[in-house]
């Protein structure tokens, strides 16, 4: 039963931890009922979009990079590809799929970040991973050995892990020798079983079990489990091209978040990410993924946001059996890019990052300076269904105490793992309840 | 009892503070060295100050954050900054030479809902600062260093040469003279590894200025390779484009002096 002491009460959480970025919640509840929920994005604004304009469009990777210091891959990959269609540069076979493994090293990397380091302490009851080591040692152990070696093969490709330097427009600057991979390659093999290991166990975590109306949304490809390319699918049948992003999808602002919301038009809040891709392309992961995945017990697709975390599991396990495809099939490109010449126009495109689809679009003059900028986060797009989902929390939280309260809607935030520092242009819980 | 360690975040990407999250090998030494009372993005528990060591990501661009780095210098014995947005402003201190007003227009349909300040401005611009550490992002061995340091009550010491050293010592082959390509190497601090060079570019001044640097000649480098203009002022105004060298140097190219 809901307290009844007070009329109205006030919940407030002013600054959301284990997030990439500074955030806070605010609800008020009075008489039982709902008043206000919102997640206010406090991260100040970078004005990325506003200073790209006039750059040249050769630096923009390294500009876009420093969006986040967590999916700089994602950035870059969003945006040379945007500027490959501009320009109108065939990519080298042996190119795409080093930016296959490029990504696949970011997936691994900020997955096993997030599961370990963010998610799993509010399952085992921890503030932090240095306290879940505590208890778990062998857990933490095993998710620092498989983010190792993400951060290797980053590394291998850009040179560090944080803002590499090797990914360009047209390719790469360096490519990496077969022997280079080699190494990678046994470190990949040695954390496989870690993986599996990692897949049994967020699956074992006290996930709550809720199914709600959700449209997720992903790229999707028919060869592939989609990353640098593919068109727009969701479960609600949108089948559309990257360059068409506009027409399915709408940016607005609201007053109190730095982070623009976004919502699908004529219908609203959309869920991207690794749920959202593993729904929607569960049969490109593969046999030996799909069988660990149903090993799980969870029906897939999965409407459960709390299934999120073994949907990142199973992209961990999905990235490191790609990662050693690629390398086994690498044949070293002719050249590392492919020459360009700059010209006027619009070039989009949408990667996956490991928190989901991630749209730029640029314009350029014909010096091949900067005239416009677009950059949609998947942090931002998640901001609407994040708070859709908090909405259906309140019956429970107003039983709860604030401590409980707040640690409840955190879970339910962390679902999406949201990157803060991205969206903004992104949590502090706030509850006022009665 | 443990040094109790905080690490705040004003304007930035997180890259520099998940450089602590990247240290898979050490992270749990180094919890077992100091404790991690106030580090929001790893942990939920957020204890009161005064802080032994306290870490600083991010530039100021805001006045809430403003005030908010006075009362963090008040809780801390000794500041650490830490990559390029807290030490010379980052690549937001690009707003710097705008018009603030048009920046929020351009990303925001309503702009008066967004409090911004019109400059992104480094730490030490606001604050005392006890060390400054370079680099976007920070390099993770020397971010451990510093710790290491102030665990022994050291001063911190990072070199301060030029990229270009450690670019010979590499065995780099040198991008300006062998390819003409435009390169800051020469007047940019070490501590990348000469990446840069090592991935066929020139280098784009990640760890800001070195010790040692010419700016003058530096400048006359680059009209040499036909580098001038709006290009030679794009190359310095970049990820540590604010600070003071690169900013003069800069600015005087713009207004048409060099």
């Amino acid at each position: 039963m809901p307290s009844r002491r007070a009329k109205s009460r006030k919940i407030q959480v002013n600054f959301l931890t284990r997030v990439e970025g500074e955030t806070a919640l605010r609800i008020r509840i009075r008489d039982g009922e709902l008043i206000e929920l919102r997640l206010e994005i406090f991260e100040p604004p970078r004005f990325f979009e506003s200073f790209l304009r006039g750059r040249d469009s050769r630096e923009a990777p390294d500009l876009t990079a420093r969006i986040c210091g967590i999916c700089p891959v994602a950035y870059q990959m969003s945006t040379v590809h945007a500027f490959e269609r501009l320009y109108d540069i065939p990519i080298d076979p042996a190119v795409r799929e080093l930016r296959r493994l490029y990504l696949c090293g970011e997936w691994i990397e900020s997955h096993a970040l997030h599961i370990h380091m963010l998610a799993a302490p509010d399952f085992l009851g921890c503030d932090s991973i240095i306290a879940l080591a505590d208890k778990n040692r062998e857990a933490v152990e095993r998710g620092l050995r498989i983010k190792k070696v993400g951060n290797a093969i980053v590394t291998a490709l850009g040179g560090r892990s944080v803002h590499p330097v090797g990914a360009c427009i047209g390719g790469f600057t360096r490519i990496p020798r077969r022997e280079q991979l080699a190494t990678l390659r046994e470190q990949l093999l040695h954390v496989r079983d870690d993986a599996i290991e990692c897949v049994r166990w967020v699956s074992h975590f006290d996930l709550p079990a809720v199914t709600r109306d959700i449209e997720f949304v992903s790229l999707r490809h028919p060869d592939e489990y989609p990353m640098n390319d593919g068109r727009i699918a969701s479960s609600k049948n949108i089948d559309a091209a990257p360059d068409d992003f506009d027409d399915f999808f709408e940016e607005h602002q609201v007053p109190y978040s730095n982070a623009l919301h976004c919502r699908i038009t004529g219908r609203g809040p959309y869920f991207l990410g690794p749920l959202a891709r593993v729904n929607l392309n569960f049969d490109q992961l593969g046999p030996d993924v799909m069988s660990v995945a149903r090993e799980t017990g969870i029906p897939w697709p999965s409407s459960n946001p709390y299934t999120s975390i073994v949907a990142r599991a199973l992209e961990v396990l999905y990235a490191i059996g790609e990662a050693v495809r690629v390398i086994d099939a690498y044949q070293p490109p002719p050249v590392p890019a492919t020459p360009y010449e700059v010209r006027a126009g619009i070039g989009r495109a949408i990667t996956e990052a490991p928190r989901g689809s991630l749209y730029h679009a640029f314009e350029t003059d014909d010096r091949g300076l900067i005239h416009s900028a677009r950059i949609v986060p998947p942090t931002s797009q998640n901001q609407a269904r994040i708070e859709a989902d908090l909405r259906e929390l309140v019956p429970d939280i107003i039983r709860r105490s604030d401590i409980e309260a707040t640690r409840m809607c955190e879970m339910a935030i962390r679902n999406y793992d949201p990157c803060i520092s991205c969206s903004t242009h992104f949590l502090k819980l706030e509850v006022e309840r009665g | 009892m443990k040094p109790r360690v905080a690490v705040f975040k004003f304007a930035s990407c997180d890259g520099c503070q998940l450089q602590f999250l990247n240290a898979e090998d050490e992270l749990l030494k180094l919890a077992a060295q100091v404790d991690f009372v106030y580090f929001p993005e790893a942990r939920s528990r957020a204890l009161e100050g005064p802080y032994d060591i306290a870490f600083v990501e991010g530039s100021i661009t805001t006045p809430d954050d403003a005030r908010r780095i006075i009362k963090v210098r008040e809780e801390s014995r000794y500041l650490v900054t830490i990559g390029a947005c807290a030490t010379a402003g980052g690549i937001q201190a690009l707003r710097n030479w705008a018009d603030i007003e048009q920046y929020r227009r351009v990303v925001y349909p309503s702009p008066e809902f967004i409090s911004t300040l019109s400059t992104s401005t480094p730490i030490s611009e606001h604050v005392r600062v006890d060390f400054e550490l370079w680099g976007c992002p920070v390099d993770k061995q020397q971010l451990l260093a510093v710790v290491r340091s102030r665990l022994s009550k050291a001063q911190p010491a990072v070199p301060g040469h030029s990229v270009c050293l450690e670019c010979k010592r590499r065995g780099n082959v040198c991008v300006v003279v062998t390819r003409g390509e435009p390169c800051l190497g020469p007047v940019t601090r070490t501590g990348c590894g000469a990446l840069c060079p090592a991935f066929n570019r020139g280098c784009y001044g990640c760890f800001g200025p070195a010790d040692d640097q010419n700016m003058e000649s530096f400048a006359r480098l680059l009209v040499s390779q036909g580098v001038q203009g709006d290009d030679a002022v794009r190359r310095l105004r970049g990820i540590n484009g604010y600070v003071r060298p690169w900013r003069e140097t800069a600015d005087a190219i713009a207004a048409g002096k060099k």
